[in-house]
């Protein structure tokens, strides 16, 4: 026989602030972070250009127009064309999907297949943990881009296999960042309390310790993203990446970029560019977004 | 101290084991025969099945996997790593042709990055929220954003159009011609010292940051102590540790992992061999450097991990 308690309010409860409308939120995020919301706009910049990259290309990417070859930038093309007569513009107006697709799809794969390894291993501990620990270590043994490199020689040159190569680094990073936090989730005395209620290990890792960790997860989502694209620009430069004829920042800079650098240096001026400001924008972001999600991770 | 080396030295044998698993099995798992690559008849489709036998023979692939993983290991403890297809040199050879460079340009470059990273990623921890703190912040962020190909490139193109200076195709060693070997070299140190050294700020000034907030540190300021003694005899000391760690985790990373900057500068260094490497299909020479760049990184780490457990003692008692 149960007992009913009332639930008796002794007390009024003190009014709450009125809650923030998204614009309000939006508003203070870039007062306190002025810096993170210029990122976040050049995100948003990017995302619009990938998306409506077909209507606001004013060329082909792919259409060679030899009779206007090394153009230099002008109101017809403002970026010039290269070595084709490609315009350099819609080239990197697509590039932006490539840029995007890439970082994120390397950046969640990674991150995810991290986190959950994270989590798996923290939550059981013992051998599981130790094993899965000693795999993390010796991932992180190889440099980033070396592991992309040698994926890559294996997988062979495609947009898919790209996504694959930049991902695999990305897995240990992110474990051992997650795993951190989930293994002072599990101290929790709520935790115990599930468990005692009869939860099973599926409810207590999925309900309660997943949703706890999301914040170390964004933050190295966030982070990653950046890291993913310069190592898509530079498999891509290294001609392990995006290959010809698709337009992909990277693969723009190599080539012909330096071997007519000095007859038409916007060829390889315009696609840098792109890259930097992409990456510069999604560190930015990341870096407020950490310092407001979780200021203890700084630094990491 | 003694049990704390004892243990860390007997756990980098599974790391080091298993860093040769993983590369061992990345090579296996690669599509393709690599004999018909080595005899390169693919293209006219007609290969002499004795040729093949006879070379799966002698590279030892008609072994059974363990087998062939056991003399893999065998090779690397005696430091043969087989030879290059594409030179026909033993690849260790190739290697210790193209250390010196890369060690070089590693040692200079974690050098600029320090002498850079740590005044200014303490000035604009002391500076926080200032238009230095910002300045500082961007130009590094900044550091992490731009490719260091681009950069080089753009480098490149600036001092041919305005120098006439291109950069030389052969590696001159700074004992021959000190000279020379600071001209092909200032550059690359420069793009890949001020990568890092914005990594390294950031961490300077956010660890300057958090040692600020200690109590040693509201009781050096109620001492009356000045700022500058403060700062660096009080908080920099502290701050140190982990700055230290990352500068030479970046140092081992910079041995090899400089892929793209030695291919933009065309120096012929490890890191543009893997390239190279990769690009040939010269699979021996892939799996060695993958193997070397590796056991370099974990023994850099186990360095520092001893330094720190040195330096702090609450690790090894722990």
């Amino acid at each position: 026989m149960s007992v009913n308690y009332p639930l008796v309010r002794t007390a009024e409860p003190a009014p709450l602030s009125p809650p923030l409308t998204f614009a309000r939120e939006v508003a203070s995020f870039v007062r306190a972070k002025p810096l993170g919301a210029v990122g976040a706009f050049v995100i948003l910049a990017m995302l619009v250009v990938a998306l409506l990259a077909h209507t606001l290309a004013p060329y082909d990417p792919y259409l060679a127009d030899y009779s206007a070859q090394f153009a230099r930038p002008s109101a017809e093309h403002w970026f010039g064309t290269d070595e084709f007569g490609r315009d350099v513009l819609s080239r990197i107006m697509y590039g932006a999907r490539i840029a995007l697709f890439v970082g994120f799809s390397a950046s969640f794969a990674g991150c995810s297949l991290g986190a959950m390894l994270a989590v798996l291993s923290a939550y059981r501990g013992g051998t599981t943990d130790i094993l899965l620990e000693r795999l993390m270590d010796i991932l992180l043994a190889f440099p980033q881009l070396i592991l992309a490199l040698a994926v890559a020689s294996i997988l062979g040159a495609a947009v898919h296999n790209v996504v694959i190569a930049v991902a695999i680094p990305i897995v240990p990073r992110a474990a051992r960042v997650v795993r951190a936090t989930a293994l002072s989730v599990k101290q929790n005395p709520y935790v115990e309390a599930v468990h005692a209620l009869g939860a099973s290990h599926a409810r207590v890792v999925l309900r309660h310790i997943l949703p706890n960790v999301m914040a170390p997860f964004i933050i190295m989502l966030t982070a990653q993203l950046g890291t993913a694209i310069l190592a898509e620009a530079a498999l891509s430069y290294l001609g392990l990446g995006t290959a010809e004829p698709t337009p992909s920042w990277g693969l723009m800079l190599s080539g012909s970029a330096p071997a007519y650098a000095e007859k038409a240096p916007w060829i390889g001026l315009f696609p840098g560019m792109a890259i930097s400001l992409a990456v510069f924008g999604f560190s930015l972001f990341g870096d407020s977004l950490r310092d407001v999600l979780d200021p203890k991770l700084r630094g990491r | 101290m003694r049990t704390y080396v004892a243990k860390r030295l007997l756990l980098i044998l599974p790391t080091l084991l298993g860093v040769a698993a993983v590369v061992f099995v990345i090579m296996r798992v690669i599509p393709g025969d690599v004999t018909l690559l080595i005899l390169g008849g693919d293209q006219t489709g007609r290969i002499d099945p004795q040729q093949v036998a006879a070379m799966r023979h002698q590279l030892g692939l008609d072994r059974s996997i363990p087998v062939q993983f056991g003399a893999w290991l065998w090779g690397v403890a005696r430091l043969d790593f087989g030879t290059s297809l594409w030179t026909g040199q033993p690849v260790i050879d190739e290697v210790m042709v193209r250390l010196p460079l890369s060690l070089e340009v590693a040692v200079l470059a974690t050098i600029v990055s320090v002498l850079l990273a740590i005044p200014f990623g303490m000035l604009a921890a002391v500076r926080r929220d200032s238009w230095v703190d910002y300045l500082i912040r961007l130009v590094s962020i900044g550091g992490l954003a731009i490719p260091s190909f681009w950069v080089g490139i753009l480098v490149i193109l600036f001092l041919v159009i305005y120098f006439g200076w291109g950069p030389p195709l052969e590696f001159t060693p700074p004992w021959v011609d000190p000279w020379a070997n600071f001209q092909q070299l200032v550059w690359p140190v420069l793009t890949v010292g001020y990568r890092y050294a914005a990594v390294t700020t950031r961490m300077t000034r956010s660890t300057v940051l958090e040692v600020l907030r200690e109590d040693y540190i509201r009781t050096a300021w109620a001492k009356g102590l000045r700022e500058r003694a403060v700062v660096i005899h009080h908080a920099l000391k502290n701050a140190m540790l982990p700055v230290i760690a990352l500068v030479g985790t970046e140092f081992a990373f910079l041995i090899g992992g400089l892929v793209v900057t030695e291919t933009v500068f065309t120096l012929n260094g490890v890191g543009r061999f893997v390239v190279d490497a990769v690009a040939h299909r010269d699979y021996p020479v892939v799996q060695a450097l993958v193997f070397l760049i590796a056991f370099c990184f974990v023994m850099v780490n186990l360095l520092i991990d001893l330094t720190y457990a040195w330096l702090d003692p609450r690790i090894r008692y722990h």
